[in-house]
């Protein structure tokens, strides 16, 4: 047996043979001879090619097509059987007196979805960061328990948003447990769901609960990487610890903050799974999301209006290819700072 | 010794080589959904059918009613869905359809025992064609909650009783034991329109085309509307889930929190068995109006659906179910109002049925003879699925207060013009 056969990645000789080093040299001839025909400029592309090929078929086709069903018409599900309308779906989309009042809208549940999805978006991104960066100050502290505490925050970020959802309608539906406390003190049976202002506030509360521990992850990550140094100067010079917070912490934690807001507000505008179990979108459509028209205007209800849909979701698209552009550039401006 | 092993390996290879087709199976897949036990009577039947026929094995893939309603017509369109589906919209997925007739032993026999349901299941323009049976037919209708009107002391409403009479009464037992729901109705446009048709609502015009929001509908979304504001209705089932969103309440009534739960027959089997003892409950004629005392038709296919690769195995399967023998046993198991004219006729026994659910089987089977044509017509209609999702989602808003009931028929007309006008394309 060959001892003395090299690491395929160290490059240091191996005791014996591994199945990697037995991979590299069947493929190196072959690499070699495309590497001849190719140049070594070219050759990165062809590493790509495989990841490439998978986001094309999964990502570019999709999306290729999804902007065909946003431009046909009718019930036909093959590509081929739907009828060319034009931009027919966009206009009918937008065909309003005034877009801030869905009322007035020919779609008028797009609208109220777009409008609740605003609403939700900016409540529940603006209270999730506070309330992420509060845990994580308070995770960052050397308090008794923290590593009990980070996994009780951490926790239902693991849970399946229709998981999540669903304890929560069962604490808070008429006969659940929170109804239970309510009656035991002696108050009255308080039906959240037909409320309007209640439902989205349990929506935007249920939401936060879930995912805040993620955020509050990443930010303790950033309050972790603050060189002490800066807070035992601070210390030294008797500086006020609000003042260290403004000061030091906060302009030293904030592309970690940007980070944080911009993955939020993509998700904010993504909103469905939990919503949609926990409220099904009501009352009426107080808690309609953009997601859920989308979904339901293409396959429940059996309108099957898919080219509608399709439009709605390239609006959508739109929408999150901008909140990604903005996440993107400060991630590079994080990376250049 | 050796030699003689080998060769009789090689022989019995051979022979399983030439036995080989003899074995050979076909499956057969069936979307399936179940309200009470009639996916396990269906299994049980099917047990019997494979044990006879050894060359064909079916397997049913129980889906939930959400999912035969919005998954199953697009997994169909893309040519991947079952061979055969139970489904209730039959006019939608009549152009999924394959014609039996010409795998069929006895096609004869099929139009004579299921001749005024194909209509529902067959595609424009077609009056020929054989796509499936009926396993179940429905009526709509309201099962009252009789405890309760004991526990109350109020008498119940009698045969003839209008909505107005019953609205009263539940609200008045209501408020006496505590109970939440005076009167509970299916959020499901289908269930509206049956009151509509009591109510004198006409729905089509001259030319058979939608014209929903007349007069009788409108005076039945007053009610509705009337019935939320009071309290005869609770906003925790039509207020509180957005769009057309079916929602029962079967739950409730099982929970004893509901005096009059307007449903349908499918609900007999699942009552029989989980309320029990806990209280007795009945099932009484529909309400009536100036329109009659009407509910509206409806039930579950069982349809072939034309992407079926061996349609000859389709027809066998279809052929074994839709037996005489089969049904009879079929609708006897599962509490069923039966699909079958020759069944109808003749009457079919429930022997695992309690007193309470053999009575409401017959309420039922009378309320047949008190169904108005118009309901017919309604549930024959091709569209009549954007006119229930429109009715629904549209009086779902106005009972929660996000739009008025004017406003609502507006949309419900427009609603129901642009579905409409969108699946003629």
């Amino acid at each position: 047996m060959a001892v003395d056969t090299p690491h395929a990645a160290t490059g240091r000789p191996m005791d014996r043979p591994d199945i990697w080093g037995v991979v590299v040299r069947l493929t190196d001839g072959p690499m070699r001879a495309v590497q001849r025909v190719l140049g070594e400029r070219r050759m990165p592309y062809v590493f790509l090619l495989p990841n490439l090929a998978f986001f094309t078929l999964f990502v570019f086709v999709p999306l290729g097509l999804n902007l065909w069903y946003s431009l046909t018409g009718g019930a036909a599900l093959f590509p081929s059987q739907r009828p060319y309308v034009g931009l027919s779906q966009y206009s009918f989309l937008f065909d309003c007196g005034s877009v801030l009042d869905a009322s007035t809208c020919r779609e008028d549940h797009f609208w109220r979805g777009v409008h609740n999805t605003l609403f939700f978006v900016v409540i529940q991104v603006t209270l999730m960061v506070l309330f992420s960066l509060v845990t994580a100050l308070v995770l960052n502290r050397p308090i008794r328990g923290r590593g009990f505490f980070r996994a009780v925050y951490f926790f239902p970020v693991l849970l399946s948003p229709v998981v999540v959802a669903l304890i929560w309608k069962w604490i808070l539906q008429r006969d659940g447990v929170l109804n239970a406390a309510v009656t035991m003190l002696g108050g009255q049976k308080i039906i959240f769901f037909v409320d309007p202002s209640w439902a989205m506030f349990w929506a935007i509360f249920v939401s936060i609960w879930a995912h805040m521990g993620f955020y509050t992850l990443i930010l303790l990550a950033g309050l972790q990487a603050i060189p002490r140094d800066l807070y035992e100067a601070a210390a030294i010079d008797g500086t006020r610890p609000m003042r260290v917070l403004l000061r030091i912490t906060l302009p030293l934690l904030w592309p970690n903050m940007i980070v944080v807001i911009v993955l939020a507000l993509i998700r904010g505008v993504q909103t469905f799974d939990e919503v949609f179990v926990l409220t099904g979108g009501g009352p009426g459509t107080a808690t309609l999301m953009v997601v859920q028209y989308i979904y339901e205007t293409a396959f429940a209800n059996q309108s099957q209006n898919f080219g509608l849909a399709a439009a709605a979701s390239v609006v959508l698209g739109v929408v999150l290819f901008v909140l990604t552009l903005l996440q993107l550039g400060f991630s590079r401006r994080k990376a250049g700072a | 010794m050796r030699l003689g092993r080998t060769l009789a390996a090689a022989l019995m290879f051979c022979g399983l080589g030439f036995a080989g087709p003899a074995f050979s199976e076909t499956t057969v897949r069936i979307a399936w959904y179940s309200d009470g036990n009639e996916g396990e009577v269906l299994l049980d039947l099917l047990k019997r059918f494979e044990a006879s026929n050894s060359d064909i094995k079916v397997v049913v893939d129980q889906m939930p009613f959400k999912a035969i309603n919005e998954t199953l017509p697009v997994q169909v369109a893309s040519g991947q869905g079952p061979d055969i589906a139970r489904v209730v919209d039959l006019g939608g997925m009549s152009r999924y359809t394959l014609d039996l007739r010409p795998y069929l032993k006895d096609p004869a026999y099929w139009e004579k025992n299921f001749g005024p349901f194909l209509t529902w299941m067959r595609p424009d323009g077609d009056t020929q064609s054989i796509p499936g049976f009926m396993t179940q037919l429905t009526v709509t209708g309201p099962f009252v909650n009789k405890t309760l009107f004991e526990q109350a002391g109020i008498a119940m409403p009698g045969a003839k009783a209008t909505w107005d009479d019953w609205a009263k009464a539940t609200k008045a037992v209501a408020d006496k034991v505590g109970a939440p729901f005076p009167i509970a109705i299916d959020r499901s446009g289908h269930r509206v329109f049956g009151m509509v048709i009591s109510q004198g609502g006409k729905v089509f015009n001259d030319k058979g085309e939608p014209a929903v929001t007349d007069a009788g509908f409108k005076a039945t979304s007053q009610k509705l509307y009337d019935w939320h504001k009071s309290g005869v209705m609770s906003r925790e089932l039509w207020g509180s889930v957005s769009g057309a969103t079916y929602r029962g309440a079967n739950d409730e009534f099982k929970n004893g929190q509901v005096v009059l739960y307007m449903s349908g027959s499918w609900q007999i089997a699942q009552f029989d068995k989980t309320v029990g003892n806990a209280f007795d409950w009945v099932a009484v004629p529909n309400p009536c109006g100036p329109g009659g005392c009407t509910g509206m038709p409806g039930g579950a296919g069982l349809i072939a659906i034309k992407t079926t690769k061996d349609p000859k195995a389709v027809g066998r399967v279809m052929d074994y179910l839709a037996g005489e023998d089969v049904l009879r046993e079929f609708y006897g198991r599962t509490l069923f109002v039966p699909g079958h004219l020759g069944l109808s006729a003749k009457g079919v026994d429930y022997p695992a049925a309690s007193p309470l659910a053999r009575e409401a089987l017959t309420v039922f089977t009378k309320g047949v003879a008190d169904v108005a044509p118009l309901a017919y017509q309604v549930q024959a209609y091709r569209y009549n699925r954007p006119m229930f999702t429109a009715v629904i989602s549209r009086l779902g808003q106005a009972v929660s207060g996000e739009t008025s009931l004017d406003e609502a028929y507006k949309r419900i007309d427009a609603d129901i013009a642009q579905q409409i006008a969108e699946r003629k394309k």
